[in-house]
């Protein structure tokens, strides 16, 4: 079987307002699975339906072939967006508690806890109480509840807002280890930047509506224009400049150098970069010459703005 | 270990360890017992005071008949004009004086007494010198009109009628103190644990809602566990308090009656003591009656449905508190609800007084002992005058099913207020949410 979660034309509707709208999407085994979209999209509430916390109005989930059952939350890890700790609890204790809910024996989540304490250097927290953290030091706490029962899915919500960036990147080579350990990963998030460096699929909801899915290199292909940054050095720039814009369709660019020269995005037809660079050669010496790849950033909007 | 007795242990130690919590537990008894012992030790000051009341007798027949006692000291005066005596009793340190002028009518002289002070005197003074007066008036007028006074005492019937159910089970007036009294008890028992740990339970459910923790639990466990979990939990660390506190306040009383020589008990004995006499009474005799009345109400079955009606009683009120805290985001919106809860129980306290005392088996006392929020008062009280045991069983059976139900519901809110983001969940989607 290739897909640990399947949702099948899952609708949901609150009141009068439909917060998802015939949503569909297999989420491969072992894969980091980007959940996108905007603010308001729809992403919690297709997440709480994972989690069982609501249940569709229509279309079903199946995690591992299996539609969506109660005992299913111990293979569930779950960061919500909005989230917190008991805040008069000892660290220790709670985490106890926490992973006990999750169906783990209190020997295991013991044994499990103190070695997820050592690696992330934080066993001297073991009798604090959360109050007395920082908001980054309970985020820390927070993502070790919720990888601690080694759930086959994990869901994580914005997980990286409240961290700086030392222990954001200490979490994201966290969950990179988690997914190379066997573990499948949803990850909803609207910061492009994390979706670039982790994701291997993406959805994107927008409007309750699933506007785009796959792989996120095919989405790249697929979204690809054409075009290519190049840096050119010649003796006459501004003759070379009128040339080219009357050969090609061209914007400036702008990025780092060491040479005066000019800088553009040329567009070219399928397969026509070769040709160009045979023509830049011509003109002079080529110092730069790349494929621009839509970022992710770039899918978002574009995709959001199309649709 | 499964999900119930997790909660229900977690809530349980999270209160118990809960550093105001525990002040509180030891704290309140102290302040109870201080404040006992104050009053206790004031009244005793005042108790230790003797006023002494001069008497000025013109008619003369009052001689002997007012009794020197632990508060009241009196001093015959004579040979001196009612002028002279205010003047002299004004001056000195007695605390007032008596003047009975002489008149042979004995109604006129019983009305004409007048009694001088430098400001009111006490009721209990009061009460102490007329009632001297009109036992000597009520004699002398018995002699005026040729009656021995002893004689009609010796005459006076005591009215006792027996009662007896045609079961056989004798009854009588007693029995029926008694049983409101049991009755009560119990509500004002089950009262003041409502209003104690009422607002606790409501805390408690709110509290994930406030650190925010909520969605991860609510991932993890269902909410009609969760509440179910903090309801049992807490109301365990209400009873370690509460009996925490009972055997202080037993402890401390003790220590300070050994102490200080303060008897706290014995003044409420006292007052009744003299409410018995006053009654006409004889206290010992009083008891012994009130004991065997006591034997005859079927205690084992009284006990069982105390604990039950109890039990299911504060687990009602309570899920009533949790559906409140389910249903608010924070404790400021909560304030409106506190009352409606109450009311409930207030009507059942005085359907319980009015009703069930006069006609416990009426259509007004059966239909209250059946509404679950009025049943563990009402059937209390109706059990001691015989309640077939169905109704009871049926009772207690409503009782604990609608405490459930409430959970339930309770439960269905909390899902609804956290994903529903203010707005108000329609019927059906109630209805969907059942399924999970």
């Amino acid at each position: 079987m290739d897909n640990l979660l399947v949702a099948n034309q899952v609708s949901k509707t609150y009141g009068s307002y439909r917060a998802l709208n015939n949503i569909s999407i297999e989420v491969p085994r072992g894969s980091i699975y980007g959940l996108l979209g905007p603010n308001g999209a729809g992403k919690t509430t297709f997440i709480r339906i994972i989690n069982q916390i609501t249940m569709p109005d229509t279309g079903s989930v199946l995690l591992d072939g299996e539609p969506l059952q109660p005992n299913h939350i111990q293979h569930i890890g779950y960061l919500p967006e909005e989230r917190g700790l008991y805040k008069s609890m000892k660290v220790g204790e709670q985490a106890l508690y926490l992973a006990q809910l999750k169906g783990l024996s209190k020997a295991e989540a013991k044994k499990r806890l103190q070695h997820w304490f050592e690696r992330l250097e934080i066993g001297d927290w073991w009798n604090k109480k959360i109050q007395e953290l920082s908001k980054g030091m309970a985020q820390k706490i927070q993502f070790v509840v919720t990888v601690l029962h080694e759930p086959k899915l994990l869901i994580f919500d914005e997980p990286f807002s409240g961290f700086d960036p030392i222990n954001a990147n200490l979490i994201k080579d966290e969950i990179l280890k988690l997914r190379d350990n066997g573990a499948t990963v949803i990850f909803s998030t609207h910061r492009m930047e994390s979706v670039e460096e982790m994701c291997d699929h993406i959805t994107l909801i927008h409007e309750s509506n699933k506007i785009l899915d796959g792989k996120l290199i095919d989405i790249k292909r697929e979204f690809r224009s054409n075009t290519y940054e190049v840096g050119l050095v010649t003796p006459n720039k501004q003759a070379v400049a009128n040339e080219l814009k009357q050969h090609f369709e061209l914007s400036p660019a702008t990025f780092k150098t060491i040479n005066d020269e000019l800088q553009y995005n040329i567009k070219v037809s399928d397969g026509g970069a070769n040709d160009l660079l045979a023509y830049l050669v011509n003109k002079g010496q080529v110092t730069h010459f790349v494929e621009v790849i839509p970022s992710a950033n770039d899918i978002f909007i574009q995709a959001v703005k199309n649709h | 270990m499964n999900h119930l007795s997790l909660i229900i242990k977690r809530e349980y130690l999270t209160k118990v360890k809960n550093r105001a919590f525990i002040i509180m537990t030891f704290l309140s008894p102290l302040i109870m017992v201080a404040l006992i012992s104050l009053v206790g030790y004031l009244s005793q000051l005042n108790n230790d005071k003797v006023r002494t009341i001069s008497v000025l007798d013109e008619s003369g027949l009052f001689a002997n008949q007012f009794e020197d006692d632990d508060d009241l000291k009196f001093e015959t005066l004579s040979a001196v004009s009612l002028e002279e005596a205010k003047k002299n009793t004004q001056e000195s340190e007695v605390y007032g004086l008596l003047y009975i002028p002489n008149n042979k009518n004995i109604d006129t002289l019983a009305k004409s007494i007048t009694f001088y002070s430098e400001d009111s005197p006490t009721i209990s003074v009061i009460n102490d010198i007329e009632r001297a007066i009109r036992k000597k008036a009520n004699s002398l007028k018995l002699e005026e009109n040729d009656f021995d006074a002893d004689e009609i005492a010796a005459l006076r019937v005591d009215v006792a009628t027996h009662l007896e159910t045609f079961d056989g089970e004798e009854t009588s007036e007693l029995s029926s103190i008694l049983r409101l009294a049991f009755g009560g008890i119990a509500g004002y028992l089950l009262f003041m644990f409502i209003i104690i740990y009422g607002n606790m339970i409501m805390r408690s459910v709110i509290e994930e809602k406030t650190s925010r923790i909520i969605e991860v639990i609510i991932s993890s466990v269902k909410p009609i566990k969760l509440l179910l979990g903090k309801i049992i939990g807490t109301s365990l660390a209400g009873i370690t308090q509460f009996a925490v506190w009972v055997i202080l306040l037993g402890a401390l009383s003790l220590a300070v009656t050994l102490i200080f020589g303060i008897d706290t008990s014995a003044m409420q004995a006292e007052q009744i003591q003299a409410a018995m006499q006053a009654g006409g009474g004889d206290m010992e005799d009083y008891i012994t009656r009130a004991y065997l009345e006591f034997e005859k109400l079927p205690i084992a079955n009284l006990i069982i449905m105390f604990l039950l009606f109890f039990i299911g009683g504060y687990l009602l009120y309570a899920s009533l508190y949790a559906a409140i805290g389910a249903a608010v985001d924070s404790e400021t919106d909560t304030q409106q609800f506190m009352v409606p809860i109450l009311i409930p129980l207030i009507l059942a306290v005085y359907v319980g007084v009015f009703t069930v005392i006069e006609d416990p088996h009426g259509t007004v006392s059966q239909v209250f002992s059946f509404i679950p929020l009025t049943s563990p008062v009402v059937m209390l009280m109706r059990i001691p005058f015989g309640v077939p045991l169905w109704q009871q069983i049926l009772s207690v059976v409503i009782l604990f099913a609608t405490f459930m139900g409430t959970v339930w519901f309770a439960s269905k809110i909390y899902r609804v207020g956290i994903l529903m983001y203010g707005k108000k969940a329609s019927y059906k989607e109630i209805i969907k949410w059942l399924k999970y």
